[in-house]
C-alpha cells in the first residue's frame, strides 16, 4: 500500500494534522480511514527492522516488527477505530485530535525498536491522553488530569533514567530483554510498572480513568496500560517477582471495586485486576503463560473498551454514572443492555466469550508451574471479577430498583461501535484459533475441554448464586454515595496537610519576625528622643568640661601606676 | 404511571421464573461435576464440588470484607472535592483581582 519504512504511527499522526485543517463529514471519513488503512497496511508488513538510523553513536531503531509488537499493533488498530467511531457525535476538536495522537503514540511505543524511541513516545502516551481528561472541563477532571500528568511524566523520567545507566552499562539501546540485574533494570521495571498499575502506583488509573469525558475514557483504556504490559512481556519475562505482583493486582481491586459507587471506577478498578492477570502470566514466562498474557491483553483491550462503552452510554445519556443513582434502564436502553452484558460475559470468561480463550492459558500456566497458592488467587480473582464487573455493573446501571429514568439507546455510532466490539467478543469466543493464529508462540493449546467448560461454568454460577443469596438476606452492601480511601490519600490528604502544616509553622515565625520589628518600632520614639536635636547626645558640652575629664583621666591612670 | 408500559422484570412472576431457572442450572452443574470424568492437575480439584464451593465462599468473603473495609474506609462524597474547590477558587480570585502575595514591611 505504501512504503514498508512508514512506522504505524504516522498514518494517525498525519490524520491528526488533516483533521484538525477539515471540519464535518471529512474529519469524520479521515479519523475513521486512518485506522483502517494502517490496520490493513500491517497485514502487510513482513517481520523485521524496517527503519534503522544512527544518533550520537547509539543505533536507533524507531520501527521494528515481530509477532509480539504486532499482536499488539493489531490489537491497537481495532481499539482505535471502535473507540473513534464510538465518539464520531462529539463536536470537540480537543478530543478528536488527542484521540488519534493518542492511539498513535501506542502504535509509535509498541513498534519501538530501541529504548529511546520508546522513551519518545511513553511521554507522549501521557501528553496525548491527558486532554482527554480534561475535556470533561470539570474541577474534577482538571485536578486529576494534573495529578495523572504528574504520575505518567515522572514515570517517563524514571524510565530515561534508567535507560541512560543501561546504555552507559551495555553500551546498546536496543529494547529487549533487560531483567532485574542492574540498578538500571530496577529503574525500568518501575517506570513499566507504574504505567501498569503495580499495587501502590495504581491510583492514577482509578483517579484519572473516571473523570475522563464518556468518550475519553474508552480511549484510556485500551492503550497506556497494554503498552506496558506489552514492555513487560518484551523485557521482563520470566521475572518472578511479577507473578506475586500479578496476583496481588488480580485480588486487591476486587474489594474496592465491591464498594465502589461510580461505575466507571469500578471498572477501573477491574481493568487492574485483569491486567493483573497478564502481569502474572509475563512473570511465570513459559511460552503458554505469555501467549496467554498477550492475548489476554488483546481481549481485555475489546471487551473493557466494550464495557467502557456501555456505561460511557449511560452516562452520555443520563449524565449520570453512580450506581445509586441507577437502575431500570433496561427498559429503554435494551441494546446497550445486551452489548454490556456481552461486555460483562467476556471479563468474566464464560465460555464461549472472549475471555475465556485467554484467561484459561494463563491459569493452566500456573498450575502447570507449580505455584499453587497463586493459582488459588487467580481463581479468586476470576469469581471476584465476575462479581463486580459481571454482575454489578448490568445489574446496578440496568437492572435492580428502577430509578425512573427513561432514556433511549445512545446514538447510532455509539451502537455501532458497541455492536463491532460484541461481536469480536463473541467471535473470538467461538473461534479462538482466530486470536491463536497472531500468538507468538506455537502451543497447540485449546480451552474447550469438558475440564475446563465445566469448572469455569460452576465457578461462575455459584459467584452468581453467592450475589443472589447475599441480595436476598440483605447482606449485600449497598450503592453509597461515597468516596473510598485508597493509597491516594497519602498524595491527595496527607501531604498537602503535612505541607500546609509546614507552611503555617513557617508563618509563625514570620509572626515572631514582625513581632520582633514592632517592639524595634516601639522604641523608636524613645530613641528619637535620644538622638534627635533635643536629645541628650545632640546637646552641645563647653570645652572647660572636656578638660576637666582629660583630669580626671589622668588622675586615675596616675593612681593606677602607684598601685 | 398506569399508562406507561409493563416491562418484562416489572412482572414478579417473570423474575421468580428467571430465578428458577438460575437454580436449575446451579443444580445440574454440581450433579455434572459427577457424570462428567474430568482429568485434574490438582489433588484440590478431588475435592467434592471444588469449583462451585470455592465460588460460592470465595463471593460470600469478598463481600463481608468489602463491607468491613467500609467501617474505615469510607468518607463523603466530596471528601477531596472541598479542598480542590477551594483551592482553584483562591487561585481564580487571584488572577482575577491581580493582587500578588507580597511580604512588605510596615
Amino acid at each position: 500500500m505504501w512504503a514498508t519504512e512508514l512506522p504505524p504511527f504516522v498514518p494517525f499522526f498525519i490524520a491528526a494534522v488533516l483533521a484538525l485543517l477539515t471540519r464535518g463529514n471529512v474529519r469524520n471519513a479521515i479519523m475513521l480511514i486512518a485506522p483502517v488503512l494502517g490496520g490493513l497496511h500491517l497485514l502487510t508488513v513482513p517481520e523485521g527492522a524496517h527503519l534503522q538510523l544512527a544518533f550520537l553513536g547509539y543505533e536507533l531503531v524507531p520501527y521494528r516488527v515481530d509477532k509480539l509488537s504486532l499482536i499488539f499493533g493489531f490489537a491497537f488498530h481495532i481499539a482505535a477505530f471502535i473507540a473513534i467511531l464510538y465518539a464520531l457525535h462529539v463536536r470537540d476538536t480537543v478530543q478528536q485530535l488527542a484521540g488519534l495522537l493518542y492511539a498513535g503514540s501506542a502504535l509509535g511505543a509498541v513498534f519501538a525498536g530501541d529504548l529511546l524511541t520508546l522513551f519518545v513516545f511513553w511521554e507522549l502516551l501521557a501528553l496525548t491522553s491527558v486532554f482527554l481528561v480534561w475535556a470533561r472541563r470539570t474541577t474534577r477532571s482538571y485536578y486529576a488530569g494534573l495529578r495523572y500528568l504528574i504520575i505518567q511524566v515522572l514515570s517517563g523520567v524514571v524510565l530515561l533514567v534508567g535507560i541512560l545507566f543501561h546504555a552507559s552499562a551495555t553500551g546498546s539501546l536496543d529494547f529487549a530483554q533487560i531483567g532485574t540485574g542492574s540498578v538500571a533494570g530496577w529503574l525500568i521495571l518501575f517506570a513499566f510498572g507504574v504505567k501498569c498499575a503495580f499495587p501502590f502506583l495504581h491510583n492514577w488509573l482509578t483517579d484519572a480513568y473516571p473523570e475522563a469525558t464518556p468518550t475519553g475514557t474508552v480511549f484510556l483504556s485500551a492503550f497506556t496500560t497494554k503498552v506496558a504490559v506489552y514492555c513487560l512481556a518484551r523485557a521482563y519475562p520470566g521475572t518472578e517477582l511479577l507473578v506475586y505482583v500479578g496476583a496481588t493486582m488480580a485480588c486487591f481491586p476486587i474489594f474496592f471495586a465491591v464498594i465502589e459507587n461510580d461505575l466507571r471506577r469500578v471498572l477501573a478498578y477491574s481493568l487492574i485486576n485483569q491486567v493483573g492477570f497478564m502481569v502474572v502470566g509475563i512473570g511465570i514466562g513459559t511460552a503458554l503463560s505469555i501467549n496467554g498474557a498477550v492475548s489476554h491483553a488483546f481481549n481485555d483491550i475489546i471487551f473493557k473498551g466494550l464495557l467502557f462503552m456501555s456505561m460511557g452510554a449511560v452516562l452520555h445519556m443520563t449524565g449520570r454514572i453512580n450506581g445509586s443513582d441507577l437502575g431500570g434502564l433496561y427498559k429503554t436502553m435494551p441494546r446497550t443492555t445486551i452489548f454490556c452484558i456481552i461486555g460483562a460475559a467476556s471479563i468474566s470468561a464464560f465460555p464461549l466469550f472472549s475471555g475465556f480463550v485467554s484467561k484459561s492459558m494463563v491459569m493452566s500456566a500456573a498450575i502447570e508451574e507449580g505455584y499453587d497458592w497463586i493459582w488459588l488467587m487467580l481463581l479468586f480473582a476470576s469469581a471476584g471479577v465476575f462479581h463486580h464487573a459481571g454482575i454489578k455493573i448490568p445489574y446496578f446501571a440496568f437492572f435492580a430498583h428502577d430509578s425512573g429514568i427513561r432514556v433511549s439507546d445512545p446514538p447510532l455510532n455509539m451502537q455501532l461501535a458497541m455492536f463491532i466490539a460484541a461481536v469480536l467478543c463473541v467471535t473470538i469466543g467461538v473461534y479462538p484459533s482466530v486470536l491463536y493464529g497472531l500468538l507468538p508462540y506455537d502451543t497447540g493449546y485449546s480451552p474447550y475441554d469438558a475440564t475446563h467448560v465445566l469448572a469455569q461454568t460452576q465457578l461462575l454460577f455459584f459467584s452468581a448464586l453467592a450475589f443472589v443469596w447475599l441480595n436476598l438476606r440483605g447482606m449485600y452492601p449497598p450503592e453509597l454515595r461515597s468516596t473510598n480511601l485508597d493509597v491516594e490519600w497519602v498524595y491527595r490528604r496527607l501531604c498537602p496537610t503535612l505541607l500546609r502544616g509546614v507552611f503555617a509553622r513557617m508563618g509563625s515565625i514570620g509572626a515572631l519576625n514582625s513581632a520582633f520589628v514592632d517592639r524595634i518600632a516601639l522604641l523608636s520614639p524613645v530613641l528619637a528622643r535620644q538622638l534627635g536635636p533635643q536629645g541628650f547626645l545632640a546637646s552641645t558640652h563647653p570645652v572647660g568640661s572636656m578638660v576637666k575629664w582629660v583630669t580626671i583621666l589622668l588622675a586615675v591612670y596616675l593612681i593606677l601606676s602607684f598601685v | 404511571m398506569n399508562s406507561e408500559k409493563t416491562y418484562f422484570f416489572d412482572k414478579p412472576a417473570n423474575v421468580k421464573r428467571l430465578m428458577n431457572v438460575f437454580y436449575a442450572c446451579c443444580a445440574i452443574l454440581v450433579v455434572l461435576d459427577f457424570v462428567i470424568n474430568r482429568y485434574t492437575y490438582h489433588s484440590w480439584e478431588n475435592l467434592w464440588a471444588f469449583y462451585p464451593m470455592y465460588g460460592f465462599v470465595g463471593c460470600v468473603v469478598l463481600v463481608v470484607i468489602a463491607k468491613w473495609m467500609r467501617t474505615f474506609l469510607m468518607r463523603d462524597e466530596d471528601y477531596y472535592d472541598r479542598e480542590e474547590q477551594r483551592r482553584l477558587d483562591e487561585s481564580v480570585s487571584n488572577s482575577m483581582t491581580g493582587e500578588e502575595d507580597h511580604h512588605v514591611g510596615h
